[in-house]
């Protein structure tokens, strides 16, 4: 009679770095043979080993990775201050302002993030006047803003499915108590949005990470810029390719693994305490 | 009058010349449709203040649509409700001066699941009446007290019982000092068990003189506490009485019928 008991999720754990286990560590070592790979191989003389690149460029190339990172962190906070309010208004009261929201949303969300990486990078000038002193507008900055574009699109829509995903007997209720929508908004039921909304919103952090290297496309020297570079400098050897791209490719995992597994515990563990 | 009393004083009679003499919430000819359908086809009662009033009637024939109405939860079609002469679907209604004076009680307790019992409680009254947080907070814990749930003013919803967490609900409304209690269905979501100790707490409010309007199918309960006894089917008022004649001589044969169902 199995089939007849409710489905109950599994009991969370404490969250914990994630543990190592066999797999990840077949992982990493495949990893690493590709990224050492041909090292032994061509390793003769006065040409390096790929271990010896990637090592002797770590420097450069974490500073680059540490440039997408940024860029990531200030999307990010650019995208979700301004996808709040425009989720704001997409369920306010306001009819005109409802409809202008809800087509910004709909128009943001739906262009491919490297197109409106173009419109950003091409409508933006590359400086500002401002009371006379000329603010410059470098290209990183300009990513950033056009990375900004998708995340606020998206956090709108996590905004306005959060609200949604309340039930409609905590509206009734806070409307029988005689509060004001506005009180009801701010004090009943955005702060519970606020665990909904968590998961997707870290989730979306960890899409748009991995989406700074399209920056690269339009000259920002990020990690996939430098690393294009470096393979240059070192005289555009072939069987550099994959160990450099692999390098880059292994930052991006261990940052935004602990960030996906860390999303799935919280998912978890708000399911239970609905 | 006693701290924990939860009848209001007689309110002096307000600027629309409504006396504490005349009925406290009347309808009349209230129609509702949604859409294509018709749910109210012209609903009139009255219910006097200190009156305790059951509306019974098989599922669907309006009775919750009813009972938000009057609230303002629902907006009506047609016809007048007035709650102390004040005509509720006034287009310049203060809906925040009329539901002050109604409280309500839903089915699925609709507790705010991120405030503790006694936060859910005071909440009201301190940021909608605006009164001062110790005060409040004294009240609160009596009422706390009142509806049996000292001890559990800690406690967030999600660790309650149905039960408890529908008299914190009762305690919540009570908390505004209202001047007429709407109970929709609140047992209806709750075990059997638990059924008693809510049914209880409004038997004591009913007889402690707060005016109540209660939709429900506890026909026990309706015949032991109510004054007066609604039946609705199919968006009318098929027949209403006091509960002696109305459950041992009913008339209409819908009353009839539905009684011989459920008795």
């Amino acid at each position: 009679m199995a089939v007849l008991l409710p489905h109950k999720p599994p009991a969370p754990s404490r969250w914990r770095v994630p543990r190592l286990r066999f797999v990840h560590l077949v992982g990493f070592v495949g990893l690493s043979l590709v990224v050492g790979g041909g090292a032994f191989a061509q390793a003769n003389g006065a040409r390096l080993s790929a271990l010896e690149v990637i090592w002797k460029w770590s420097p450069l190339l974490l500073s680059g990775f540490g440039f997408n990172i940024l860029m990531s962190v200030l999307a990010m906070a650019l995208g979700t201050a301004a996808g709040i309010l425009l989720g704001l208004a997409q369920i306010g009261e306001n009819r005109t302002l409802r409809s202008l929201a809800w087509g910004a949303t709909q128009f943001f969300r739906n262009a491919p993030w490297l197109v409106l990486l173009f419109f950003a990078m091409f409508m933006i000038p590359f400086q500002f006047r401002l009371f006379g002193y000329t603010v410059p507008f470098p290209d990183w900055v300009k990513a950033v803003i056009g990375f900004s574009l998708p995340v606020m699109a998206n956090m709108s829509e996590i905004v306005r499915g959060a609200v949604a995903s309340l039930p409609s007997g905590q509206w009734e209720a806070a409307e029988s108590l005689a509060f004001s929508r506005r009180q009801t908004l701010w004090m009943i039921i955005l702060p519970q949005c606020v665990k909904r909304m968590l998961p997707p919103w870290m989730n979306l952090y960890s899409l748009i990470t991995m989406a700074t290297v399209q920056a690269s496309i339009v000259g920002v020297s990020e990690m996939l810029t430098l690393t294009a570079q470096v393979h240059a400098a070192e005289g555009g050897r072939p069987d550099l390719l994959a160990p450099l791209y692999g390098f880059a490719m292994l930052c991006f995992f261990v940052y935004c693994y602990p960030i996906e597994r860390f999303t799935l515990y919280l998912e978890r563990r708000f399911q239970l305490n609905q | 009058m006693t701290e924990t009393s939860i009848v209001p004083p007689a309110s002096p009679p307000g600027d629309n010349g409504w006396t504490p003499d005349q009925p406290l919430v009347r309808l009349v000819d209230v129609r509702k449709s949604f859409g294509q359908l018709e749910v109210l086809k012209g609903v009139s009662m009255d219910v006097a203040k200190g009156e305790a009033v059951c509306i019974i009637g098989p599922s669907g024939s309006g009775k919750s649509t009813l009972i938000r109405c009057i609230n303002a939860l629902v907006p009506i079609d047609a016809g007048t409700i007035r709650v102390e002469g004040q005509e509720v679907n006034d287009p310049d209604l203060d809906k925040l001066a009329l539901r002050r004076k109604v409280g309500m009680v839903f089915q699925q307790y609709n507790l705010f699941p991120h405030r503790t019992a006694l936060q859910n409680v005071m909440m009201a009254p301190v940021h909608v009446l605006k009164q001062d947080k110790g005060e409040v907070e004294a009240r609160a814990r009596a009422l706390m007290a009142k509806v049996r749930l000292s001890g559990k003013e800690n406690a967030y919803p999600g660790e309650l019982s149905g039960g408890q967490q529908q008299r914190v609900a009762i305690a919540r409304a009570l908390a505004m000092r209202p001047d007429v209690m709407l109970f929709d269905e609140v047992t209806a979501a709750l075990d059997p068990e638990t059924v008693k100790e809510v049914l209880l707490t409004i038997r004591e409010l009913a007889e402690e003189g707060m005016t109540c309007i209660l939709v429900t199918h506890e026909m026990g309960f309706a015949r032991e506490v109510a004054d007066h006894i609604y039946f609705t089917d199919a968006g009318l008022i098929v027949e209403h009485g006091p509960p002696a004649t109305f459950f041992s001589d009913p008339r209409d044969p819908r009353t009839r019928a539905f009684l011989g169902q459920i008795l």
